[in-house]
């Protein structure tokens, strides 16, 4: 069984040294230089909140919203954890960037061939048995590669090692069904732009709700349309008929 | 039959009027501006930006689909509600559905950052996927949109009898039709179903679909009421007043059962709560719901309206203008309470969107002039008791 990896992310430990998104241009070949938020070349970026660094990237969810919303299964979710991108697939629609709830997926808008762009967790690297570039190259520990449930495990404990020091909260573990990248933070995520309101369900069920209706839409719809149409042309043919034998037939 | 006028210099420059030199210029503008997209790429050329992928093409693609739904409201009224005393106007409506979606579908090509993968639909499956159960619904409502306009071209080159077999088929076609119109149109507002946290809470609801559907009943029958005035201008009456002032009556129940269950839904949800009354979104609610909704219906509800070509005309327009702007609300608006920047199209996004609009309105007015669109159909289409 192919273990599920994951980020653990400890804000209170990161130093804003830049080490990750260095790291992760080299890894995607992406242009180098610093940037302050994603873009189509910064899969993923230091927010800046006072003293704070807040490390943005893809969070690689359970149950992926840009999964389930592409019209041509563009994005996978890979067994180890990845969601990644097909860019022979993918026709430009960018439902995917509108639907995802953390707003990642970023566009090559100055292209005439544009692709998504987001972190795409070094599907490669895992299946070499390698941790992401971001956690190798991290040089307090602040981004750590590892299983998913050992490092909710890890999380828990350092919560409960330092009950002053960290909120008591992992975020990421059950926003829209759970995510693979984790975060610990020192004060409310809300101070640090992170949006806690999703809720736990996945996004792509309220699209299921809707979507599940379409057989019986087809079905019922067909049958009262036809029964209408037959109806309401028997009321015809009665009006011709009465028209040609103005007595009324039999009965 | 009649036959076509001989094309003199005199009878070609007659016919460049004002309107027609304006549709000209925004075809030529659009033509150009397209010419840019496709050669600068979107980002130079549209303010769409990561913080708001869709704008103003998507917007135009949904107002297009529901004006459009004139299409299907008036066949199912005549051909399995057996209200035959609309058939004068089928036609005309079947047009206007079929270069509705043409153009739609032409939008929407634009707008796609890959438009050479256009097809991929068709081979790339994903039924999880509302934009892929739209594209397959549009797709194969196109195909039957066709194959219900095929008939009136085989009529104006004398092949009809070629395609009399269509008829066999033509009313599993137009249920076809029908139940297709119905997923597709909804499935617009299931689009916006899977942003509960960034829709504005005036118009995310788990009842989009349901709202979209009932509301392009409405803005289909105002079309049909629209497009039988203008076109009733210069020729004898399409339809009797009497037949336009009973769609009125149509139109109204159709609004307020949007208006009950709209509410209904924002009052279950708390949707006022906290709501400021002349916030940026407060007054474009408002504005909504005003001209596109309660005031038409008042309108409408009066003997007086509905008889009268003025009050008809106003009350369909302002139906027609209201759900432009829930469209564009649901679209951009209702998105624009991100903190980041807000969206205003570019130049060049507002003249693809002209162009496109005049080529509809061009195409429109030529066909229905070269093609048997308001002539009596021939003896051979005598329908079988």
């Amino acid at each position: 069984m192919v273990q599920k990896k994951a980020l653990l992310i400890d804000i209170s430990q990161c130093i804003g040294c830049n080490a990750c998104q260095e790291a992760c241009k080299t890894e995607n070949h992406l242009p180098p230089g610093e940037e302050k938020a994603l873009s189509p070349t910064a899969y993923t970026a230091l927010e800046a909140h006072g003293e704070r660094y807040v490390r943005r990237l893809c969070q690689h969810c359970d149950t992926p919203t840009c999964v389930s919303v592409c019209p041509v299964a563009a994005f996978t979710k890979q067994p180890e954890g990845p969601v990644t991108y097909d860019v022979a697939k993918c026709i430009g629609c960018r439902y995917c960037m509108q639907a995802c709830p953390f707003q990642v997926p970023r566009y090559e808008w100055a292209s005439t061939q544009p692709r998504v762009q987001k972190c795409i967790f070094c599907a490669s690297r895992l299946k070499r048995g390698l941790p992401t570039a971001c956690a190798e190259a991290c040089p307090t520990g602040a981004t750590k590669f590892g299983d998913r449930e050992s490092l909710l495990q890890e999380a828990m404990e350092r919560i409960f090692a330092n009950p002053a020091g960290l909120v008591r909260k992992i975020y990421g573990r059950d926003e829209v069904g759970g995510t693979s990248v984790f975060y610990l933070s020192p004060v409310p995520f809300e101070e640090l732009g992170f949006n806690t309101r999703l809720g736990s369900a996945p996004m792509p069920l309220l699209t299921m709700s809707a979507l599940s209706k379409v057989p019986n839409v087809v079905a019922v719809g067909g049958v009262m349309l036809a029964g209408i149409w037959w109806i309401t042309h028997r009321r015809g043919e009665v009006a011709r008929h009465e028209g040609r034998h103005p007595d009324g037939g039999e009965w | 039959m009649v036959k076509a006028p001989r094309i003199t210099l005199q009878r070609a420059t007659a016919h460049i009027t004002l309107w027609r030199g304006i549709a000209c210029i925004f075809i030529l503008a659009g033509l150009v501006a397209a010419i840019a997209r496709f050669k600068l790429g979107l980002g130079a050329t549209t303010h769409l930006s990561d913080q708001f992928p869709w704008g103003l093409w998507i917007g135009f693609d949904f107002l297009g689909i529901g004006l459009a739904a004139s299409g299907f409201t008036i066949v199912a009224a005549v051909h399995i509600f057996h209200a035959k005393e609309y058939e004068p106007i089928v036609r005309p409506a079947i047009l206007t559905a079929f270069i509705g979606y043409l153009l739609v579908v032409l939008v929407l090509v634009i707008d796609l950052g890959r438009p050479l993968n256009f097809w991929h639909p068709l081979v790339m499956w994903n039924p999880h996927s509302v934009m892929f159960e739209i594209t397959w619904c549009v797709i194969l409502y196109t195909t039957v949109l066709s194959l219900e306009f095929a008939p009136i071209v085989a009529e104006k080159f004398r092949l009809h009898a070629h395609v009399a077999w269509l008829h066999t088929f033509s009313l599993p076609f137009m249920i076809l039709g029908v139940i297709l119109s119905t997923l597709h149109q909804s499935s617009f507002g299931s689009l916006y179903l899977i942003v509960p946290t960034r829709l504005h809470p005036f118009w995310y609801s788990p009842l989009l679909p349901v709202l979209f559907f009932i509301s392009c009943l409405a803005s289909g029958l105002s079309m049909v009421i629209v497009e039988t005035l203008v076109l009733s201008r210069g020729r004898h009456a399409i339809l009797h007043p009497r037949l336009l002032a009973h769609l009125g009556k149509f139109i109204a129940v159709i609004l307020a059962l949007y208006l009950v269950v709209r509410f209904q839904d924002m009052v279950a949800r708390h949707a006022f709560h906290g709501m400021k009354l002349l916030s940026y979104h407060s007054l474009a609610f408002g504005a909504e719901l005003l001209i596109g909704f309660v005031i038409p219906l008042a309108m409408l509800l009066f003997e007086r309206v509905r008889s009268s070509r003025r009050g008809l005309y106003t009350a369909s327009l302002m139906v027609l203008a209201g759900f432009a702007a829930n469209r564009m609300n649901t679209a951009i608006t209702g998105l624009e309470s991100w903190p980041s920047q807000t969206y205003f199209p570019s130049i060049l996004e507002i003249l693809i969107t002209l162009g496109i609009a005049a080529i509809g309105f061009a195409a429109f007015s030529v066909l229905a002039n070269v093609l048997p669109i308001f002539e009596p159909k021939p003896i051979v289409h005598q329908e079988e008791a």
